[in-house]
């Protein structure tokens, strides 16, 4: 409890844009990683890009994901960061498909055979397509325009925009492989909190 | 067999084949035993014990038995062959290989009539082998070859790299390339070479039969599910490399004859 106060205290201090700016700074590093082929670049930066910035969009819609139950049964409030991690999720997802599409495949004819005939793909544009509307309607005014209980609803898109993310990477590797596995259980866990009654931790204790 | 070699290279130079570096081609790598990320070979495969390294060859030959890696290949000659190498996740390099024809090593061995494939297994170190540890594939990883494509001149076994003996991560001592294959075909670190009657099980086969068959060639007219094959990117042109279109069995149409009258959509 204790800890925990502390740690809200102290989250309070730090200002959400800070996750743009780090997110930010982190595709732009990555990016010039690649284009100087330094460390994991070193041989073939494009794959590498593609799955790195992917793999970030993963983490973040996890952590994204965590927000909730974390408040709900550890007391952490994480929640005014919520709108700049998910917001950033959509963002590397974006230089995602934009690796894919213009570095990887490389013609718009290509992108759309990809789509249309390959079902991880699939998946992954469709789990895309979902972030959009999402991301557009990340700001106050839309809330305010769409009400809150609709806006509530329009956003539980996520899950299953984060299942078929974790979808997308687990069909995509070939044999047998843990980290894709552990994303899928781990975001259908987290999904799954949503509902499933279990006991929440009291918001207003005495102190 | 030596002016073979320099018609085939020869041949590949006026194509235009540049190798890639050595550093690209021992860094970038599938070798699933030591992991699946294409830096994990080159990571972890320095703990591949390869000396001593003998190979079994049995099944259906004149002279079977536990071969010295040095005593199967004595008297053979080695060779210096530029092949393209397509992976079926629709990269490529150019690799300088030393080897020595797989033909060569048959017919030293002695292949009885009978024998219509050649199977191959890899090297089980599970102590060595992080990926073994870690069941990502059904291991011993095991291959095969119609006898023709075992028989054929391309088809050699390879020892080295620019000269210099073969990286472990690249399939050390001893490994198969078969050129206008997909990469897995020309498999690693080999232990085992038994002549048979029938088609021997291959690995990515038994792990996804429907993506993966036993001629696995190289074409760009039948995708794979889940790459399209019709394009490829050659490994080393950095970030903005352009894709470039994929050649009928990598570009070695005389292994066409091989599979004259054969549907290569059904047998892909």
């Amino acid at each position: 409890m204790a800890v925990t106060d502390t740690l809200n205290k102290g989250l309070r201090k730090i200002p959400a844009w800070l996750i743009y700016v780090v997110g930010a700074a982190y595709a732009v590093w990555e990016f010039w990683r690649a284009l100087n082929q330094i460390g994991p670049y070193l041989v073939e930066p494009i794959n590498v890009l593609e799955r790195a910035y992917g793999e970030v969009a993963l983490i973040l819609m996890v952590v994204g994901l965590m927000v909730t139950p974390l408040r709900q049964w550890v007391g952490l409030n994480l929640l005014k960061f919520r709108r700049a991690i998910g917001v950033t999720a959509f963002f590397f997802v974006l230089a995602h498909f934009l690796v894919f599409a213009i570095l990887d495949v490389q013609s718009l004819e290509r992108v759309w055979t990809e789509i249309v005939k390959r079902p991880y793909v699939t998946v992954g544009m469709l789990s895309f397509v979902m972030l959009i509307p999402l991301a557009v309607t990340s700001n106050n005014l839309s809330v305010r325009k769409l009400g809150a209980a609709t806006w509530r609803k329009l956003h539980k898109l996520t899950y299953p925009a984060a299942v078929l993310g974790a979808l997308h990477y687990l069909w995509l590797v070939k044999g047998f492989q843990i980290e894709p596995i552990i994303y899928l259980v781990v975001i259908i866990a987290l999904v799954a909190t949503r509902y499933v009654a279990i006991p929440r931790k009291r918001q207003t204790a005495p102190s | 067999v030596g002016l073979g070699a320099i018609g085939l290279a020869g041949r590949a130079s006026a194509q235009g084949l540049e190798p890639n570096t050595l550093e690209e081609i021992t860094s970038y790598n599938n070798f699933y035993e030591f992991g699946t990320g294409k830096g994990d070979p080159a990571a972890n495969a320095h703990k591949l014990v390869t000396s001593p390294w003998s190979i079994k060859v049995d099944g259906m030959v004149d002279r079977p038995g536990d071969y010295a890696l040095d005593d199967l290949l004595a008297g053979l000659s080695v060779e210096d062959r530029l092949y393209r190498f397509r992976c079926v996740e629709a990269w490529s390099m150019v690799i300088p290989w030393n080897g020595i024809e797989l033909a060569d090593i048959l017919n030293k061995v002695g292949v009885q009539s009978g024998a219509r494939y050649v199977a191959f297994e890899t090297v089980v170190q599970p102590e060595n082998m992080i990926g073994v540890q870690r069941r990502v594939l059904d291991f011993p990883y095991v291959e095969g070859l119609r006898i023709d494509e075992a028989m054929h001149p391309l088809t050699i076994m390879a020892t080295g790299i620019y000269d210099e003996p073969i990286y472990n991560q690249n399939g050390a001592p001893i490994r198969l390339v078969v050129p206008w294959k997909y990469g897995f075909k020309s498999i690693k670190s080999i232990v085992r070479i038994t002549l048979q009657e029938d088609e021997p099980p291959t690995s990515w086969n038994k792990a996804n039969p429907r993506e993966y068959g036993f001629y696995s060639n190289v074409n760009p007219n039948v995708d794979h599910p889940r790459w399209s094959q019709a394009t490829e990117r050659r490994i080393g042109g950095g970030l903005f490399a352009a894709r470039q279109d994929t050649l009928m069995f990598n570009g070695y149409p005389e292994v066409a004859s091989l599979y004259e009258g054969m549907d290569l959509t059904r047998f892909y």
